[in-house]
Order: C-alpha cells, then sequence, then structure tokens
C-alpha cells in the first residue's frame, strides 16, 4: 500500500461544449451531410459524445468544389502577408481556447490531459505560429524556383495526434497559398469540428478549409476527387499504399507519412536512468499509439537484465486511468477495434515464445484499456518485432555490437524513427549515419517541434512534415 | 585497300563487368534513318536485356550502395568530373555515335556531347554542397541540437529517355548517384549504343562497379520487373516517354507495393513527354532521390 | 516520527575495508576510486530535468495532503546558520520547534534544529531531553571547509562531545573538482568515526560541483565513504536544492540499497520554500527511491521558512479557510507587519 495517493484530479468538461449532432465544415459553414450519422464515443466510458455526419462522395464533391472557388477567387490572390496573418490569428485562437481542445481531445481519443494540454494542443498551435511566418518568405525558402500553391489538398488525418495532425497538414498548406479539405479520423473528429469554429471566429474566408467527416470511403472519395491536386495522408502504411496505387499515372502528388517500428538502442554505458524514462516516453507516450513509437527496445546484451530490471520498476509506477485526470500517464486504446488488434498480436507474441510481462495495474470496468506490456526474449522473426503494434507493447532484443543494432534496427520494412543511448558522442553520430530513418532520437525519444523535419524512410512514406523541407510538397516549382 | 576494321560488342554493364544478357539475345541497331529511308544502316547488335538481367544489376546497385554512400562528398564529386574528363577523351567516338543514333549534324552532335560532359561537371559540384543548400539545423523550442541532413534514397531504377541517347540519359543518371544512391538503367530500346560507351567512361572514371548499371532492351519488358522489384527504393520513369509498350502508371502503381519515391515523366494527363534536355538543370532530380533525416540530441553540462 | 533506533548504522564498519572490497581492489587509492566513480553511469541533464519536471505536476489527494504536510513538518531540519546567531536566537528556534503552531499542538514536530557546533548546548538545553527533536550541528569548517583535517575532526568532536545528535559535515570540492576523491573518501571517513553514534549527513554543496555527473559521483562517494545521508547543500551557495539534484541523490541512494543492502538518506537543503515544492520532493521521493524513504529517519528538509508555509496549509485544511502570516506565530517573523 503506497503511502501517497494521488488525487483523482480531473480537467473539468465544462470547458466544452458539444452539440448533440454534427454537420459537414463545407464553405465556410456546417451543412448537413447526406450519408449516415455515427457515433463518436469517449473510449474511456464507451459514452457517446456526438453524432456525426458521414460525408458522401456528393458532399465531399462540395467541399472540393467550394475549395477550388475560394482558391481561384480569393486564397491565391491574396498576398502571402495577409495569409499568416490569417493563420496567426488561428494560432492565437488556439491558444486561447487550448484548454477547451485539450480536454475535448482527450474525451474524444482517450488520451491522458496532460499529453492533449502539455503536448498536442500547444504544438498544434505552434505548427500555426511558425508556418504563418512563412506565407510571405516562400522565395527565401530554398524550394527552387518560383514556388506556387498546387490548389486544392485533399487531406486525411489519423487518430492518435487528431488536432495535431490537422495543424500538421493544415498549416503549411494554407501558407502556401493551397486551400484544403479535410477529413479527420472516424473515432476522433471532435476537435476538428471545433476547429472548423476556430475558422469562423478567425473570419477564414469560406472554403479555405473545409472539413469533412467520415471513415474510409469518404477518404478515398477525396483521394479519387479529380478537382484534388495534391494529397497528405497520415496513417497506416496499409491504406498508404494504396492511395499510391489510386494516384498512379495521375499527376496528384502525395505525402505519405505512415507506419513505424522504431528501435530504440540502449549501450552499456548509456546514461542509464534517462534512458529508461526514454524507453518508457517512447513506447507509452500517448498509449503507444504513435507512428514514431519505440516498440522494439534494443538493449546490449551485456546489461539487458539491469536495464529490464531498472524498466519494469519504472513501469511499474505508471499510472492507467481516466484520460482527464492529471495524474493519469497511460489513457484509454481509442477503439475496441485497435484494442482488439493489440490482443491478437500480444497474443502472438505469448504463443511465439516471446516472455510477457505486464505492471498488472487495476483496469477500469468500461472503455479500452491495456496494461503497459513488455516482452522479453523477442528475436527479429517474432511478429511482436515486425508488426507495428500501435499499443502499449514493447519488445525487448538483445544485440552485442554497434554493427548488429544498426543491422537489426535496419531489418524492417519500415523506417520512421530510431532511438540511440550513449554517452559516447562519435558513436551516435556513426549510429545516426547508419540508421535509415527519418528522424533519429539520440539520448531523447518522442521530441517533436514545428521547425524539426518529420517522415519517414521506406515503407513509413515519404515527404517531410515540419520546418522548411514541410514546405516543399505544398508547392511546385519551376518555369 | 584500306584496313578491315576491328568493331566493337556492345554488351550489357552489371557490377562494374560488361555480361552479355544472361538470355543471351541480342538485337539489331540501326542508325536513325536519313532522307527517305526506311531504315538506317545497320551499326550494332545490343544485348538485350532481360528481367534477371535487371534482377543480377539490383544486387550489383545494392551492394555498392554502402560504398558509394559512404563515401565522401569530395570523392564523388572528384569521380564524377573524372567522367567528364574521360569523357572529353572519348569525344570522337561519342559524337559519331550520338550522329549515328539520332541522326544529327556533326556540329550538333559536338554541342549535344558537349552539353552532355558539362553535366557532369555542374553535377559533380553539387556533392558537396546539396546537404548544405538543402539541410542546416532547426531551431528547435527546446534544449536540443537538431539537425535535417539528405541522404541517398538508395537503389533507383531508371528509365533513360527514348530519344536523348546521351545528354538526356547523363541527365537522369548524374542526379541520381552524385548523392550517394546507386542506379540501375534501362537505355533507350533503338539508340543504345551511347549508353554502352559511357558505361565504358564511368568504368574507366573510377566509379565503382555497380553504382552505375546499364541494361540495353526494351523497357516494356525489364521496367515492370524493377517497378515492382522490392530491394528498389526508387524509380526514374522519365523515360516512359516515347518507349513503347510502356504504360508509366502501371509502373507507379506496381511501384506503391514497397512505396518506391517514383519521379514521374514530363507532361501533363497520362501523357509523358520527353523534355528538352538541353534546358539549364535545376536541383529537382537530385532531390527526388534524396531522404532527409532529422537528429536531435540534448544539449545539457 | 523520531525512534530510538534513530543512531548511526554501521558506525564501527571500516569504510575502507568495505570500500576495497566493493571496488575489488587491495589498495583503496584515488585511481581505483577514480575508475570506479567514472564507471557510473552518466547523467544525460535534459532528460533528468524532464523527468523531475513531470514528477512535480502529480496532484495528491487531499486525504494524502493532510499526510504529506505533516510528514514534511516532521522532516524538515529547522535551521539557522547566521554568523548572528545568538542564544536567544537558537532558544526561540528550539522553541518553534518544541510547538510550531501554538494554534494546534496536533502538529508534528520538526525532525531537528540544526546549528553551529557553539550552539549545540543552548540548543540541547532548550529543547531537552524528552522531545525527540534532535540537535544537528554542521561542522568541519562549514560552510566553506577550507581548513586542516585536526580542525574539522576538533570541530566535529566539539559537537558530538556537546550533545549533537547528528553532524552535518561539508566534502572538499576542491579536493573533489581536483580529481582526488581519495581525500574526500579519507576526510569523510575519518569525520564518520570521530562521530561516534551521531549521524552524519555528508553536505556535497551540488551547486558547487555543477554537473549531475558530479553529483551522482559524489553521492556515491559519499556513502561508500560512510555517510548515514547525502545532503545538497549548505545553503549558503546558489543553486541549492533543486529537484533533478534531489532526484539524482535518490538515484543514488535506491540503487546504493540494491548494491550493498544499506539504506542512506537523503536531505535537500536550501531554496525548498513552499509546501507546493516539499510535496514535490516527496512524489519524488516515493517515485524514485521508494515509500521506505518517506520517514524523517531517511528523507529531511534542511530548511528554515518552509516550516511556516507548510503551516499555513495545514491551517487551511484544518480551517478550511487561507491563512496568513499574522496566524503563524514565529520568533523571527520575516514580515515586518
Amino acid at each position: 500500500m503506497p503511502k501517497f495517493e494521488y488525487a483523482p484530479a480531473p480537467e473539468s468538461t465544462s470547458v466544452v461544449d458539444l452539440e448533440t449532432s454534427y454537420g459537414l465544415f463545407i464553405n465556410g459553414e456546417f451543412v448537413d451531410g447526406h450519408g449516415e450519422s455515427f457515433k463518436s464515443i469517449s473510449p474511456s466510458s464507451e459514452e457517446v459524445l456526438a453524432e456525426v455526419s458521414e460525408a458522401t462522395d456528393a458532399d465531399v464533391d462540395a467541399a472540393v468544389k467550394a475549395a477550388r472557388t475560394a482558391y481561384t477567387r480569393v486564397w491565391s490572390r491574396m498576398s502571402g502577408a495577409d495569409r499568416g496573418k490569417y493563420l496567426y490569428r488561428i494560432a492565437r485562437i488556439l491558444q486561447e481556447r487550448a484548454r477547451e481542445f485539450a480536454v475535448l481531445e482527450s474525451l474524444d481519443n482517450g488520451k491522458p490531459i496532460k499529453e492533449s494540454r502539455d503536448v498536442d494542443i500547444p504544438l498544434a498551435a505552434a505548427h500555426f505560429f511558425y508556418n504563418a511566418g512563412w506565407a510571405d518568405k516562400l522565395e527565401y525558402a530554398s524550394l527552387g524556383a518560383n514556388p506556387r500553391p498546387h490548389g486544392v489538398v485533399g487531406q486525411v488525418i489519423p487518430w492518435n495526434f487528431p488536432l495535431l495532425m490537422l495543424s500538421w497538414k493544415i498549416a503549411p498548406a494554407l501558407a502556401t497559398g493551397n486551400t484544403v479539405v479535410l477529413k479527420p479520423a472516424e473515432t476522433t473528429p471532435l476537435t476538428a469540428l471545433l476547429f472548423a469554429e476556430v475558422c469562423q471566429q478567425a473570419d477564414l474566408p469560406p472554403g479555405v478549409v473545409n472539413i469533412v467527416t467520415g471513415a474510409g470511403a469518404t477518404g478515398q472519395a477525396i483521394v479519387d476527387h479529380p478537382g484534388i491536386d495534391k494529397l497528405a495522408f497520415t496513417g497506416s502504411t496499409g491504406v498508404g499504399k494504396m492511395i499510391a496505387r489510386s494516384i498512379a499515372g495521375t499527376r496528384k502528388k502525395a505525402t505519405l507519412e505512415l507506419g513505424g517500428k522504431a528501435a530504440n538502442i540502449v549501450f552499456d554505458d548509456a546514461p542509464i536512468d534517462q534512458a529508461v524514462e526514454g524507453i518508457v516516453n517512447g513506447i507509452f507516450f500517448n498509449q503507444g499509439h504513435v507512428c514514431c513509437a519505440g516498440s522494439r527496445l534494443l538493449v546490449q546484451e551485456s546489461v539487458a537484465d539491469e536495464v529490464t530490471r531498472r524498466l519494469k520498476r519504472r513501469i511499474g509506477t505508471l499510472r492507467v486511468g481516466d484520460p482527464l485526470d492529471k495524474n493519469t500517464d497511460i489513457g484509454a486504446i481509442n477503439s475496441r477495434a485497435q484494442l482488439d488488434r493489440i490482443i491478437a498480436l500480444t497474443e502472438a507474441g505469448e504463443s511465439e515464445g516471446a516472455e510477457r510481462w505486464d505492471n498488472g495495474c487495476e483496469l477500469p470496468s468500461s472503455g479500452f484499456w491495456f496494461r503497459p506490456t513488455v516482452f522479453t526474449g523477442v528475436t527479429q522473426t517474432h511478429r511482436i518485432a515486425q508488426e507495428e503494434i500501435f499499443g502499449p507493447v514493447l519488445s525487448v532484443l538483445t544485440f552485442r555490437t554497434p554493427q548488429e543494432a544498426v543491422a537489426k534496427a535496419n531489418n524492417t520494412p519500415y523506417g520512421l524513427s530510431a532511438g540511440i543511448w550513449t554517452e559516447k558522442g562519435s558513436r551516435i553520430l556513426w549510429m545516426a549515419d547508419q540508421l535509415k530513418a527519418g528522424v533519429v532520437w539520440a539520448n531523447t525519444f518522442n521530441k517533436f517541434d514545428p521547425t524539426s523535419p518529420f517522415g519517414g524512410y521506406k515503407e513509413s512514406g515519404y515527404g517531410r512534415e515540419g520546418g522548411r523541407h514541410g514546405l516543399e510538397p505544398y508547392v511546385r516549382t519551376g518555369a | 585497300m584500306a584496313r578491315l576494321d576491328v568493331k566493337k560488342t556492345y554488351k550489357l554493364y552489371i557490377g562494374g563487368k560488361f555480361p552479355r544478357s544472361e538470355s543471351g539475345r541480342s538485337y539489331e541497331v540501326y542508325a536513325a534513318a536519313k532522307g527517305k529511308a526506311q531504315k538506317g544502316t545497320f551499326l550494332a547488335n545490343a544485348a538485350q536485356g532481360s528481367r534477371k538481367d535487371a534482377r543480377d544489376a539490383v544486387v550489383a546497385a545494392r551492394a555498392a550502395l554502402p560504398g558509394w554512400a559512404g563515401a565522401t562528398a569530395y570523392n564523388r564529386g572528384q569521380v564524377l568530373y573524372r567522367v567528364a574528363e574521360v569523357m572529353e577523351s572519348r569525344r570522337p567516338q561519342l559524337v559519331q555515335e550520338v550522329r549515328d543514333a539520332e541522326g544529327l549534324t556533326a556540329a550538333a552532335a559536338n554541342s549535344v556531347v558537349s552539353q552532355a560532359i558539362d553535366r557532369w561537371v555542374w553535377y559533380a559540384g553539387w556533392s558537396d554542397k546539396f546537404v548544405q543548400v538543402l539541410g542546416g539545423l532547426n531551431p528547435v523550442a527546446g534544449p536540443y541540437f537538431n539537425i535535417s541532413a539528405a541522404e541517398p534514397t538508395g537503389v533507383v531504377a531508371v528509365l533513360a529517355p527514348q530519344e536523348s541517347s546521351l545528354l538526356g540519359l547523363v541527365s537522369v543518371i548524374a542526379p541520381v548517384i552524385v548523392s550517394g544512391n546507386t542506379c540501375v538503367v534501362v537505355t533507350s530500346a533503338e539508340r543504345p549504343l551511347p549508353a554502352i560507351t559511357l558505361a565504358e567512361c564511368l568504368a574507366t572514371s573510377d566509379v565503382p562497379g555497380g553504382v552505375v548499371n546499364i541494361i540495353t532492351g526494351r523497357a516494356a519488358e525489364i521496367a515492370p520487373w524493377l517497378a515492382s522489384h522490392r530491394d528498389v527504393n526508387a524509380i526514374d520513369l522519365s523515360g516512359a516517354a516515347g518507349a513503347d509498350g510502356v504504360d508509366w502508371g502501371a509502373l507507379e502503381e506496381a511501384s506503391a507495393d514497397n512505396l518506391k519515391r517514383v519521379l514521374r515523366p514530363a507532361g501533363t494527363g497520362t501523357a509523358a513527354v520527353e523534355p528538352d534536355w538541353t534546358d539549364t538543370p535545376d536541383l529537382s532530380r537530385l532531390q527526388a532521390f534524396l531522404e532527409t533525416k532529422t537528429v536531435w540530441h540534448p544539449k545539457g553540462r | 516520527m523520531s525512534t530510538p533506533t534513530d543512531t548511526a548504522v554501521g558506525a564501527s564498519v571500516d569504510a575502507t575495508a568495505r570500500a576495497r572490497d566493493l571496488l575489488g581492489v587491495s589498495r583503496l587509492t584515488n585511481q581505483a576510486l577514480t575508475t570506479w566513480l567514472h564507471g557510473l553511469p552518466g547523467v544525460d541533464q535534459v532528460g533528468c530535468e524532464a523527468r523531475a519536471a513531470s514528477l512535480g505536476t502529480r496532484s495528491i489527494k487531499t486525504t494524502s495532503k493532510q499526510w504529506a504536510i505533516d510528514t514534511a513538518i516532521s522532516m524538515i531540519d529547522l535551521t539557522t546558520l547566521e554568523g548572528a546567531d545568538t542564544p536567544g536566537r537558537v532558544r526561540g528556534l528550539a522553541a518553534k520547534a518544541l510547538v510550531p503552531d501554538p494554534s494546534d499542538l496536533s502538529t508534528p514536530r520538526p525532525a531537528a534544529v540544526c546549528v553551529y557546533g557553539d550552539m549545540v548546548t543552548t540548543a540541547k538545553q532548550a529543547l531537552g531531553p524528552d522531545s525527540g527533536v534532535k540537535v544537528a550541528a554542521v561542522a568541519t569548517a562549514f560552510p566553506s571547509g577550507r581548513a586542516s583535517m585536526a580542525v574539522k575532526l576538533a570541530d566535529t568532536r566539539d559537537a558530538v562531545k556537546a550533545g549533537a545528535d547528528e553532524i552535518d559535515m561539508v566534502i572538499d570540492r576542491g579536493a573533489f573538482l581536483a580529481g582526488d576523491y581519495l581525500t574526500v573518501f579519507n576526510q569523510i571517513a575519518e569525520v564518520k568515526k570521530a562521530c561516534g553514534d551521531a549521524r552524519l549527513k555528508v553536505i556535497m554543496e551540488t551547486g558547487e560541483l555543477v554537473t549531475y555527473d558530479n553529483v551522482r559521483r559524489a553521492s556515491w562517494l559519499s556513502m561508500l565513504a560512510g555517510g548515514d545521508f547525502i545532503k545538497t547543500s549548505t545553503g549558503k551557495v546558489q543553486p541549492a536544492a533543486t529537484l533533478p539534484v534531489t532526484l539524482i541523490m535518490l538515484e543514488a541512494v535506491r540503487d546504493w540499497r540494491d548494491l550493498t543492502g544499506d539504506q542512506v538518506g537523503v536531505k535537500p537543503a536550501g531554496g525548498i520554500k513552499t509546501s507546493k515544492d516539499a510535496i514535490k520532493f516527496l512524489v519524488t521521493v516515493s517515485e524514485v527511491a521508494g515509500d521506505d524513504w518517506l520517514d524523517n529517519r531517511w528523507f529531511r528538509f534542511g530548511a528554515s521558512s518552509l516550516l511556516n508555509d507548510l503551516l499555513l496549509q495545514r491551517q487551511r485544511l484544518t480551517t478550511g479557510a487561507y491563512s496568513g502570516a499574522s496566524y503563524i506565530a514565529d520568533d523571527s517573523p520575516s514580515t515586518a507587519y
């Protein structure tokens, strides 16, 4: 029995004023969709939060047309300075309404309030601030001669960082002069719809941002729409490949941020307590619903037992529960379907002979939950070392030499991120050179910044988001 | 009586060697038709590359990748410049082959060869500059050192232009390899001979074996295997323009299986157009085959 | 909270022999100590500070808060270490320790009063024999530690002879920073012998050691040499007791116990002024070292103004209303009105 008890310290939900149902945001206003409505539930309680419209092909067509009109008549004619001012306005409103967004994000997504409050929402605002400044400086961005927008951009985002992914997509698209049709994930549409209100408050010209809700069919309608000039997608590698096939032979461009199976590599000379923190943050941040999660711990064999022991002790202090509780470290799994997938893969891990351990914490009775879990004795050929679990499940593998660590780290079709923990500077730089990953965190993990390009090698997708590089996919250049 | 000259056998270029096609096939190559003639004069029997030749070439390119990508930028720049030097020393041969292949006047062919040589020089100079130009320190909001740098994508399949047998060919190879990629090139089907002479230049100018692999033959036969090859990281479809039986959309679709980076052919809609290779290049072809890697490290005492 | 077992452990242990054993050397040399200390895992500053900051965001239950405030009060070494200290001031401090809040006699007493060696007798007399409040004396040419070993030992013996229950010594930071770990070790070990039954707190003056790597090494060196407590600071140097530094020290005592089975205490001192801060430290103790350290035998706050803020919060919890300085009886009040 611990001497200390943390209070349930729930963030008040009174800051969020939810409608019972939401339409689609097209041409600056909410309109009824023509499809069936669907429910967005809170994954921590399974309560219905709101009813949301499913956009049909016709609705998507209306959104694309609105975006096209806004592009030709308003947005492409506006000065970069004025576009930037709209983005600054949006950034400010996001800051003003940060608490409301954070609570809603935690309600709809299941992530702990300390993450939505301290990471998702502040970073979302920061992305708008960052890109706002680029809008009138594109000719200085080394993008090539005469940078100019594609036109109408279709964007499809995932459920793991709903508002943050929206900001990664919309901010650079608008800064470069494109207009947008965006579809949030079907399980987490609510902050995108609240963002639509922000666009209204900012007096953003109608049609510049259009938000259509729905599931895969709605996304496919965006991908296939002939009025779309460019696509940006974050999600699974499977869907990313479908999109790449769909636009093959057309002139539509695409940016794809897809899956990962990152190696987090711990050497025997690592700053061990920080490495343990980094391992924990790497896999349990956002319930492991992170494409760049450090899901494969590669630990040098000479310190494997020591690291595992410390890791388990640390995981024992993690608190799983109410996402709105400020003391919660790990929230709810986003959906029943995702929980089922995590369960299936962990069962495969056990049946393939890896040793399973979890922290044995109590779980709430309703909602979707999974204990922080560690598999030891994992080898590269186990499914849990190859497939993206997208949950709070860590696979521990060992290595003997830096060469072996690199070989194992790169032994995957993915290439999104990697972690290195060692006090030896030259080894960090050598490892960083060798790793086939778009983001390499050395002696840290899961850090994000609007100025820092993010994106993968190999089957983790192509294109970069963030930084100067993040502008490139949104402009045409040359004569 | 004039001396009977010794004719060259044109073979493939794979892994730094000049093998015949594993299929044992060859095909007749003719000079561009002149005047009213239906067909030009017979030039040579070129090797007709097969899917297995392409497969072998990918193995060679993959094997050459670590060494070439790991070479210093200065070294790669010198090697590319050396290609220009060697081509200059073979100018008469290259001019003759371009004349034959493209039906140009001597002056025009000379100009094409000059531009092809100059293109190597242009790209050679980029080897130790593009990383600086395209990357740098990112001012993140926290105590972290954060830097982004461009790296080569890996093994690149290249469909070389059908029309421009030397300048176009150089214009697609140089931007791929200058950054450290290795490549497998499918040449113009009807104008393959300058490519093999270029291969001889590459082989004698310190370009490591396997960095550039050249297969003569029909793109329609070979390209689908490269597009679907899971150990190829990127594909340049520029040469789809005018290539008999090649559907670049289908190649792009096949490339999606392992999410290859695809450089589409020029043109609008489904049409593929061969660009004017005499235009001054920009960085776009080089950039098409780069990955940006971003490294974070805390700053502390 | 004080217990009769609250005396130094292992006073009779030969620190040098144990060190030889732990280091696996036949003779304890500076080289051997250097190799051992420099073989400790490094500390990444940014990661360490991020972890400390995240621990600072925990929110605790109201009932736990009550417990935490009382525990924090009981962990205080109520301190006065001024050149201007007089018997009157020390008696005032002792009286405050005996009755921290005259408006609520259920308020626990602090663990100790901490004074200069020449004030030990005064403090002892003022506290009486059965108060449970210890007397801690700073010694070894506090705060700089710049004196000969003979003087440092005499300083220690004087305080012990005068009845000090605990000795707060300073390490020779100059020797530490010069890499002369053996000197630091020997000084601690000798002072430890001079302490007899008094418990020894080893002040590392982390503000002068600057890096977390140094803090970790100094912590291990102090424990190896026989310190019963490792303590951050004299209070005379800024920065003093920061949460990240305390985090490093808590990791050190946790790992030391894993290695040797012996428990060593931790005392952050200087700069902890508010209840909110104190609770952050207790959360850190609980999550990093574990609940075994949540007791004034193993964790102390070196502080003076902290007590009054804890009393304010305690009154707030008892009465339900926010309180003010006029309701905190103090012999040396910090506000003039």
